[in-house]
């Protein structure tokens, strides 16, 4: 379905599709993946803090140039929180502090000289419940370029080519002055993923996108996360486990530890590794006993 | 099938669901209860249908063309009410220009900035709740005072109405702004952050154009309740004889409902006919303004 929908322009990594595709589990690059991430985005030594609350300690992690990384965990284990402070939308929150150095392609994205605005440009997000604006399927594309003014010679043209890229081109190209609110979920969450394409980001964080989608649309998006990930870098937050074996590259995760002085609970990183080790032969008795069911 | 007549099973098959339910529907006291709730809204609606109709029979005689093209007038038979009218057009006016772009950027300015846990917000913000309970009449001294401030000596010009009317209108715009603001979702935020947008894009592109439908319908009840005001305009002089159209910001003027106060406190019944008819006229402004808002409110707003 979504190789029809793809346009000539776009077709310079077809090849590569349709192998992805047979396997089952053909977000897998097995023996392509290297061993290290080339890194594009690195937490080093990372605690959030919310007022006084400690929501994630220490986390130190790389994320790679062309993958997908998920990052799994049982719930309040911070993973959103992380998620949010890798392109300062933690800013928006009240209270919200970031310690220690998160850096994007090398430079601190918290360091004074650096605009939080510019930050999100260069890395996007997709959210959890799909939110599309209160516009046309048109506008709600072409915001994003308008308000940072790009210069597109030809609006039609970007916008058809992120609807093409995020596989809805076909679905919408009759309607595109409709209300993107007529949309079904599914639509509506690859709207957004197009609308963020459409500002040409490096890398897209995605915070559980697919958690209020039926089983057909969340496979959707997980095909057009492997379209994405030749030309981005990929960040998915996900409550499902079966999801982040299927999708990653690389898989992070993470728990909530209680201090032993206070009590409080906060995330920490357990493991980090290639996804097929994590779900295969982890290293933590935690990752293990998670991945399996045990708790979480 | 032995397991159904034993235990549970025997008790369920021996309860019917016929029969009536003590304080059910048919009770005594259930229609005790809906006779004391029609009186109520009798008493309410009934008050306000017989002050409706007797203002109609009494004006209904007067309600005419002349009603709206005359000036006032000694002769009752020759009196209308188009100062007056003129008259609430140019303030209402002149209030909307001044306190909807100031409200609104207020209403920004403390929902989508102001920093919530600073006290002087707080003040700010417990403060446009109590204005909006204070008595017009305390608006229209206020208004006084200032102008009595700036040496203006001729107090019934239209700016200066619209300024009363203004402070009263203010807090109301204000708040209805607010909860416009408040009801657009802040994933709309996010998404619109997350692309790179400023917060000052966010809220021109997204919040604002998203909220206009309620903020329309806060400033059209708002200036609707103006509309209908006397007492801060009383205060400012506009209980004036007027016999010409008012034309400017510094022009003299009087408003519908002074107009009406004024033939009321006159002893002619004729002039109090013309009163009720000027009421009916009010009355139909005003309605018809609430149904714009109304209207609006359903037309336009946007369900998330």
């Amino acid at each position: 379905m979504t190789s029809d929908s793809r346009s000539a322009s776009y077709s310079t990594n077809a090849e590569i599709k349709p192998a992805l595709h047979v396997t089952p589990q053909h977000g897998h690059r097995g023996g392509l993946l290297p061993e290290l991430p080339k890194p594009i985005l690195e937490c080093s030594d990372v605690n959030v803090y919310y007022s006084d609350f400690r929501a994630v300690t220490g986390v130190d992690l790389v994320f790679g140039q062309n993958e997908i990384t998920a990052m799994i965990g049982p719930s309040g284990c911070g993973k959103s929180t992380l998620l949010r402070s890798l392109n300062r939308m933690n800013d928006l929150i009240v209270g919200a502090r970031v310690e220690g150095s998160v850096t994007f392609q090398s430079e601190d994205i918290y360091a004074k000289e650096v605009d939080a605005i510019e930050v999100r440009r260069r890395i996007g997000m997709v959210f959890q419940k799909p939110n599309p604006f209160p516009k046309s399927i048109y506008d709600n594309i072409a915001y994003g370029p308008r308000v940072i003014g790009m210069k597109a010679s030809n609006m039609d043209d970007l916008v058809e080519e992120a609807l093409t890229r995020a596989a809805l081109w076909g679905e919408v190209k009759d309607k595109l002055k409709q209300s993107a609110f007529g949309l079904s979920g599914g639509q509506q969450q690859r709207l957004c993923i197009a609308r963020t394409i459409a500002v040409k980001p490096d890398v897209i964080l995605m915070d559980e996108p697919c958690s209020s989608l039926d089983p057909i649309a969340t496979s959707k998006i997980e095909d057009l996360m492997f379209e994405l990930r030749e030309d981005y870098t990929i960040v998915i937050v996900t409550h499902n486990m079966q999801q982040a074996a299927r999708v990653a590259d690389r898989t992070a995760f993470f728990t909530a530890l209680a201090s032993e002085d206070t009590g409080d609970r906060t995330g920490v990183l357990v493991e980090f590794d290639k996804t097929q080790k994590i779900f295969e032969s982890p290293s933590d008795q935690r990752t293990e006993d998670y991945i399996s069911g045990r708790f979480g | 099938m032995t397991l159904l007549t034993t235990g549970l099973g025997a008790h369920i098959r021996s309860a019917s669901i016929r029969g009536k339910v003590k304080g059910g529907e048919n009770s005594a006291r259930s229609i005790l209860f809906l006779v004391i709730l029609w009186l109520s809204l009798f008493v309410s609606f009934g008050v306000l249908l017989t002050l409706i109709i007797t203002t109609l029979i009494d004006g209904a005689d007067r309600l005419d063309a002349r009603l709206i093209t005359e000036f006032p007038s000694s002769a009752p038979e020759r009196a209308g009410l188009r100062p007056a009218i003129l008259g609430s057009i140019w303030v209402i006016g002149v209030t909307a220009v001044l306190t909807i772009p100031l409200g609104v950027a207020a209403a920004i300015h403390l929902e989508e900035f102001a920093d919530r846990k600073k006290w002087i917000n707080r003040v700010i913000e417990l403060n446009v709740q109590n204005l909006a309970a204070v008595p017009s009449i305390v608006y229209g001294l206020l208004a006084l005072g200032f102008l009595a401030l700036l040496g203006v000596q001729n107090k019934n010009i239209v700016i200066g109405g619209a300024l009363a009317l203004g402070l009263l209108v203010l807090p109301v715009i204000i708040i209805s702004t607010r909860e416009a603001l408040r009801s657009v979702p802040v994933e709309i935020r996010q998404g619109s952050l997350a692309l790179g947008a400023t917060p000052l894009q966010t809220v021109w592109r997204q919040t604002l154009p998203a909220s206009v439908p309620g903020i329309a319908t806060g400033a059209i009840l708002g200036l609707s309740r103006a509309l209908g005001e006397a007492a801060p305009l009383l205060v400012l002089g506009a209980l004036v004889f007027v016999s010409f159209d008012p034309n400017g910001l510094l022009s003299g003027y009087t408003t519908m409902p002074i107009q009406i106060f004024n033939w009321t406190s006159r002893p002619q019944a004729e002039l109090h006919e013309l009163a009720s008819a000027a009421s009916i006229l009010l009355l139909g402004i005003l309605i018809a303004m609430n149904g714009l808002a109304i209207f609006i409110r359903n037309r336009y707003q946007q369900r998330w």
